[in-house]
């Protein structure tokens, strides 16, 4: 240095991978919020027409041949909610240096995330939906589709950190609460997916 | 984990020069901050030729709205989607991501940025995002565009600009949490490093609103054509390329001003809190920019106190903001002997043409203006994005001797500042007076008013060319220092962060041992005082 500084002692970049989540994660939810927000705005503004025995006035926006099954929905919530118990699981054996049980959590994470995944497909085969049949569909299938990105970004974390957790990495506890965290945004993105597209249609 | 990458310093001691294809592969695949700072920086200086020849031209062709002159008409649109692109996505944004990307983790005392491969990756994602947009456009695609393909290949590459911006804020963002020096809080993190962290943070969490916006309008567009198309692509995103989203890609030129200021008038700046604090008033941009909405206050509703809160917080506090920086800034030269540099004017008024900027924002909102989709907003944008500009070379000017290990010449940075201010008044000012004679928004042609349309859109178009002038003297400027400039020291300011502790330019990995902070003015306190020189 030109100018002598007081010199500290070289410290390690502090929590770097669970800020860097953190901030990932507020861009993903701005996304789904911004997605939310036109899926309202749109079913809001679908034309409207009166029933066949003109009591009533209908919105066209969901075909009314479509039945939403909602058991498979509600089994998709039930798995992110395991899905973050799991992670909390893994932060909770990495804070303890208890290397089997975290790997083992993450790896409970990773097949967990893979049922929502699996209850996502369920939803699009029995929903039956053809994408280009009309404005629901097309935002049906393009906001559930960034769904499973997000889904599959998480699959691919997961995997990440359980390899390091088997690989002998036990000062890896901010990764593995960044990952806890990367769940945790996934679950809040669906729970507000899931009561906007599922359950208010 | 990982984070910072090592180079081999020993190799590039010996002096040797690289052939060319060998440095061309280090600057594709370096993670350098400061190399991929430099590329952000020298990729959106050369995309600043672009809106500003484009705006000339536009300038010219609008003197005779009743005929195309100059345009093919088929073309109008893309072009006009072209320019406004340009001057945010192409030019304001990135120019201030580079400059952070290059300069925050050394004023951070930081051996590397966080996440070094990221603010790579940003980079080429944004420069492939940029030339996909123009590839697009060329072959009739974008808003109004004939070519389905072209079309959904700029949705994408909009996308694709998008997630390199949003990846850099990241970078940025982690780095001042997480990578200070011991000793650094939050509150003594310079004010540069500050307003980068405010623009980070706001660009986290408005842009991925427009990223939902093209995933909805591109699965449309490729699949079924009903949900969105309707609404038209300008519609859907319009707000991501006007204001108030263009003020949270200048909260790193006020940056710039609160940085340069004190160093200028060699004093510890005053008040300094509160200069924080303005800057992070600017960042409430960001609640107007995430709910899309221009927020207007119409005097004659009844519900006058109702629509007027709003309108005070999404207009009126990032224009505090701004006061208050600028404020404060010149504060700092009352009763000091200022030694006023290039880089000073640049900054000072570089920030002066954004106030005005975000002042006729503050006007084009009040209702009984009648301003709405008049050229008005489009001068509103030019102020910000060129004042923005301005403020980005003096940014360039303050750091190049850590980045290129050169200073710039300032008598010559004087010159280019006078030019260049009177090109931002000249391609603006006009566009306020023919937005109150009416003169629509987006059209170059087709229009109508009482006044003299000619010689308000002449002298627009003469500002937009100044503008490209000063843009090539800028560079030209910069490449002769870097060639044939004398070596700068390694503190030629007499500053105050940490930045001037190490050589310049800065080695690779910046610092070669970590310094310990006790104050927002390090370098300053490690200095011998006045008495102490004078004894």
């Amino acid at each position: 240095m030109s100018i002598a500084l007081p010199s500290a002692p070289a410290v390690a970049p502090r929590r770097q991978v669970l800020v860097a989540t953190a901030l990932a994660s507020a861009a993903g939810t701005m996304v789904m919020a911004g997605m939310l927000a036109t899926w309202l705005k749109f079913r809001a503004a679908a034309p409207t027409r009166a029933s066949s025995d003109g009591l009533e006035i209908l919105k066209d926006w969901m075909p009314k041949s479509v039945v939403m099954p909602e058991v498979v929905t509600n089994l998709m919530l039930f798995a992110f909610v395991i899905v973050c118990l799991m992670a909390q699981w893994a932060v909770y054996s990495a804070k303890r240096q208890d290397s089997s049980h975290r790997s083992f959590a993450i790896a409970g994470t990773f097949l967990m995330g893979l049922a929502a995944m699996n209850t996502q497909l369920a939803v699009w085969n029995q929903m039956e939906l053809e994408l280009a049949k009309g404005a629901y569909q097309t935002m049906f299938y393009t906001i559930t589709g960034t769904m499973m990105v997000m889904i599959a970004i998480g699959l691919a974390f997961s995997a990440v950190t359980f390899f390091r957790s088997v690989g002998g990495r036990d000062n890896d506890q901010q990764v593995v609460s960044a990952h806890a965290l990367y769940w945790y945004f996934c679950t809040a993105a669906f729970v507000a997916m899931w009561f906007v597209v599922y359950v208010q249609k | 984990m990982t984070t910072i990458e090592s180079v081999d310093v020993s190799t590039q001691a010996k002096g040797a020069s690289p052939s060319i294809a060998a440095a061309i592969g280090q600057w594709v695949t370096s993670s350098d901050h400061k190399k991929v700072g430099r590329l952000f920086i020298g990729c959106a200086l050369l995309f600043a030729l672009s809106p500003s020849i484009l705006g000339a031209v536009f300038g010219f062709e609008r003197m005779s709205p009743a005929s195309s002159a100059i345009i093919d008409a088929n073309v109008m649109t893309q072009l006009i989607a072209l320019y406004h692109f340009d001057l945010v996505f192409g030019v304001l944004a990135p120019l201030f991501i580079g400059i952070a990307i290059a300069v925050v983790p050394m004023q951070l005392g930081a051996r590397s940025i966080a996440f070094p491969r990221v603010a790579q990756f940003s980079f080429w994602a944004w420069l492939f995002g940029n030339t996909l947009i123009a590839v697009s456009l060329i072959g009739n695609g974008g808003p109004g565009g004939g070519s389905s393909d072209m079309v959904d290949l700029y949705f994408l590459a909009l996308g694709l600009t998008i997630v390199g911006l949003v990846a850099a804020s990241i970078s940025i963002a982690t780095s001042v949490l997480t990578s200070r020096a011991p000793g650094m809080t939050l509150d003594y993190v310079p004010p540069f490093a500050w307003s980068a962290l405010m623009g980070s943070i706001a660009t986290i969490i408005s842009l991925p609103v427009a990223l939902s916006t093209i995933i909805y309008v591109y699965v449309d567009h490729t699949h079924t054509g009903v949900a969105l198309g309707g609404s038209g692509i300008e519609t859907a995103l319009s707000w991501a390329l006007g204001q108030p989203q263009t003020f949270i890609f200048v909260i790193m030129a006020l940056g710039v001003l609160a940085e340069v200021a004190p160093i200028t008038a060699r004093v510890r700046q005053p008040l300094r809190p509160i200069m924080l604090a303005g800057l992070a008033l600017m960042t409430s941009a960001v609640l107007g920019a995430v709910t899309q909405s221009q927020h207007l206050v119409d005097i004659s509703n009844s519900n006058a106190v109702k629509t007027f809160l709003p309108f005070i917080i999404f207009n009126g506090l990032p224009a505090l903001g701004v006061l208050v920086v600028i404020a404060i800034s010149m504060l700092s030269l009352k009763g000091s002997k200022p030694a006023v540099n290039g880089q000073f004017v640049l900054a000072v008024l570089g920030a002066l043409m954004i106030f005005v900027g975000v002042a006729g924002n503050f006007l084009q909102n009040i209702a009984a203006a009648g301003l709405s989709d008049t050229v008005f907003a489009e001068g509103v944008t030019l102020y910000v994005v060129y004042g923005g500009l301005l403020s980005a070379m003096a940014a360039i000017a303050h750091w190049s001797p850590k980045l290129w290990g050169k200073t710039m010449p300032t008598q010559k940075l004087l010159g280019l500042a006078g030019l260049g201010v009177i090109g931002t008044i000249a391609s603006s000012f006009p566009l306020f007076i023919a937005g109150f004679a009416d003169q629509p928004a987006n059209a170059l042609g087709s229009f109508t008013y009482g006044g003299p349309i000619a010689l308000w859109n002449a002298v627009s178009g003469l500002g937009h060319a100044l503008i490209a002038v000063v843009v090539l003297g800028f560079i030209g400027l910069l490449i002769d220092a870097v060639r044939n400039g004398a070596p700068a020291t390694d503190d030629p300011w007499d500053a105050h962060t940490l930045e001037w502790a190490i050589p310049s330019p800065a080695p690779t990995n910046n610092f070669a041992e970590l310094a310990q902070v006790g104050s927002p003015e390090p370098l300053l306190d490690a200095k011998p005082s006045k008495q102490e020189v004078s004894a």
